[in-house]
């Protein structure tokens, strides 16, 4: 097998899913009913923020208890300035770049000043909490941005809807709805596009052995320092059409939110996409049904669902598919392929 | 031939530990260079100083030229400084494909071209390319460290006990693969071995380390009549 055919087996996984997506884009603003529409763009807002960590936990190995910090901050940098600016396809670039430069920031003290695993964890989940709390009490006039109030617990309700680009036309939910499957279908093609790269391969080579990998010739700090940069960027995207779902409240950086989207990497499956995609909108579709029924708490089931998985199904959705389906189809067991990197 | 790597009273150790006490080294272009020494004599402390692992207390490592000691791992394996580390340290969950590709990135040259030679070099890697590392057998394993390695074309090697748990019909074609790579590649190598008949059919000068110190120079061809206790001649 040459180089060349090895190197193009991962494009099919992007095909399938741009089918996929394609299909949902062009029937479900047509036949679905307005709230399922919205709905499901909300769950594809989740779905790109389930993106942001299958990336940089699954892939980069860091994680990170305090991704909801940059969710959070996406969503608020995009009511800010698009309530500054009156032009929300500029504020659409402060939601993905916001969060960003806050990782670079932030990254940098934590990779350069080599701190471990437990610290990052802990520290990341810190910072989100400092958000939580400090927007929770930014209710009153005096906490504004130019003309945008923090508004505290409300949050900002009055967040303007994303227009189309360069006009002044707000996006209908069907619109909405169309541009956050573009969304999800992007970011998902990006990463899937990223880990195949010589900056991928090296971003899992630090994962898999940082020491190893440093003897090879990598700048180990630099790599995961560029990926959860990256990762950030994602999960701003996903503030920014979360906020024009729902609307910008201090939740986005609760301590349920940074939960929620570890659960989701975990039963999708950490090292895989499409697994913690899959999970996310399988979980949030259970947590509504569940809620509508009011018999149990949707946050216990949640809870169980979590054990469950790390008990009897440790690799998530994905990869014990991929295995059933390689069971089924008679694949050898002792002749594993490495497509996606599991963990 | 002209000097690669020089390595002036090098000391070092692990935190206030010392393990090597002045080491004198020199390496020249297309040299075969063995280190022969008991256990815990400070051979695999003399490669991974080298390589930036451990870092230098004392003395000074030359690079093609060029001062290393306060270099990075990383910025030495770029400077054309390879390692091979005991144990293998090969990606387990990589494919030997992607193993190899990570080992060509930092090239920054064609990635492909790179590994398909290498792939030529080492045959037994040509069928089993799309399985993952972890699975590969100990001797499987280290023929693809070796093949990582000089995906990134290093012009120095440093081999840490390439012998070390494998089986002899895979030492015999390591030792067939490394000679006819020092001459095709005209590649220096460092090889820190205990086995006596792979580093005096391999290396054309085998020096002996005692107590973190290069105590002598051994002749390859008498390598089984030398006592490393004390038998050897001096430097």
């Amino acid at each position: 097998m040459t180089v060349m055919a090895l190197s193009r087996s991962g494009g099919v996984h992007v095909a399938l899913a741009a089918l996929a997506a394609l299909a949902g884009i062009v029937i479900l603003p047509n036949a679905a009913p307005l709230y399922t529409l919205i709905n499901v763009t909300l769950y594809m807002s989740m779905g790109v923020f389930a993106l942001s960590l299958a990336l940089l936990w699954g892939y980069g190995g860091i994680l990170c208890f305090g991704q909801s910090a940059f969710f959070g901050l996406g969503a608020y940098a995009y009511a800010v300035a698009a309530i500054n600016f009156g032009d929300t396809t500029l504020a659409a670039v402060f939601a993905i770049g916001v969060p960003a430069l806050f990782a670079a920031g932030l990254g940098y003290f934590l990779f350069y000043g080599r701190l471990s695993d437990v610290y990052l964890g802990v520290i990341t989940l810190t910072v989100t909490l400092i958000f939580f709390k400090l927007i929770n009490s930014t209710g009153g006039d005096a906490w504004r941005i130019g003309a945008a109030r923090l508004g505290g617990f409300n949050g900002i309700p009055t967040t303007p809807l994303l227009t189309i680009p360069f006009t002044r036309i707000p996006m209908s939910p069907a619109q909405m709805f169309i541009f956050a499957a573009i969304s999800l279908f992007s970011t998902y093609a990006l990463c899937k596009g990223l880990i195949v790269t010589r900056f991928g391969r090296a971003v899992i080579a630090v994962r898999e052995n940082e020491m190893r990998a440093e003897l090879l010739g990598y700048n180990a700090r630099r790599l995961k320092l560029a990926v959860f940069v990256i990762s950030a960027g994602i999960a701003g995207l996903a503030g920014l059409l979360f906020a024009n779902s729902v609307f910008v409240s201090p939740t986005m950086f609760s301590l349920s939110m940074a939960a929620q989207v570890l659960i989701w990497v975990v039963v999708g499956g950490l090292g895989t996409l499409f697994g913690p995609v899959a999970a996310c909108f399988a979980l949030q579709i259970a947590t509504a049904v569940l809620g509508k029924l009011g018999i149990v708490d949707p946050n216990i089931v949640l809870g169980l669902v979590l054990i469950i998985f790390v008990v009897f199904v440790p690799g998530g959705i994905q990869p014990a598919f991929a295995a059933l389906l390689h069971r089924l189809m008679d694949i050898r067991a002792d002749r594993p392929v490495a497509g996606e990197v599991a963990r | 031939m002209s000097e690669l790597l020089s390595v002036k009273n090098l000391q070092s150790g692990y935190g206030r530990i010392p393990i090597l006490f002045g080491i004198d080294l020199s390496i020249a272009k297309g040299e075969f260079v063995g280190v022969l020494g008991h256990n815990g004599m400070g051979k695999s402390t003399l490669l991974r100083t080298l390589m930036g692992h451990i870092p230098a207390t004392v003395g000074t490592i030359a690079f093609a030229g060029t001062d290393v000691t306060r270099a990075s791992p990383a910025a030495r394996a770029r400077a054309g400084i390879g390692y091979v580390p005991q144990g293998r340290q090969i990606f387990p969950a990589l494919s030997v494909m992607d193993n190899l590709r990570v080992g060509a990135a930092c090239t920054g040259r064609q990635q492909t071209i790179i590994i398909e030679r290498v792939i030529e070099e080492f045959p037994r890697l040509k069928p089993i390319l799309t399985r993952a590392g972890g699975v590969l057998s100990g001797g499987e394993q280290q023929i693809l460290a070796l093949a990582r390695c000089l995906c990134a074309e290093p012009q120095l090697v440093l081999l840490d006990e390439p012998t070390d748990g494998i089986q002899p019909s895979i030492i015999e074609e390591m030792k067939d693969t490394l000679k006819s790579l020092a001459r095709a590649r005209n590649l220096s190598i460092l090889l820190v071995e205990q086995n006596l008949e792979f580093i005096s059919d391999l290396a054309t000068r085998v020096l002996a380390i005692k107590r973190g110190q290069l105590s002598g120079e051994i002749d390859p061809t008498k390598l089984h009549e030398a006592d490393l206790a004390g038998d050897i001649r001096p430097a």
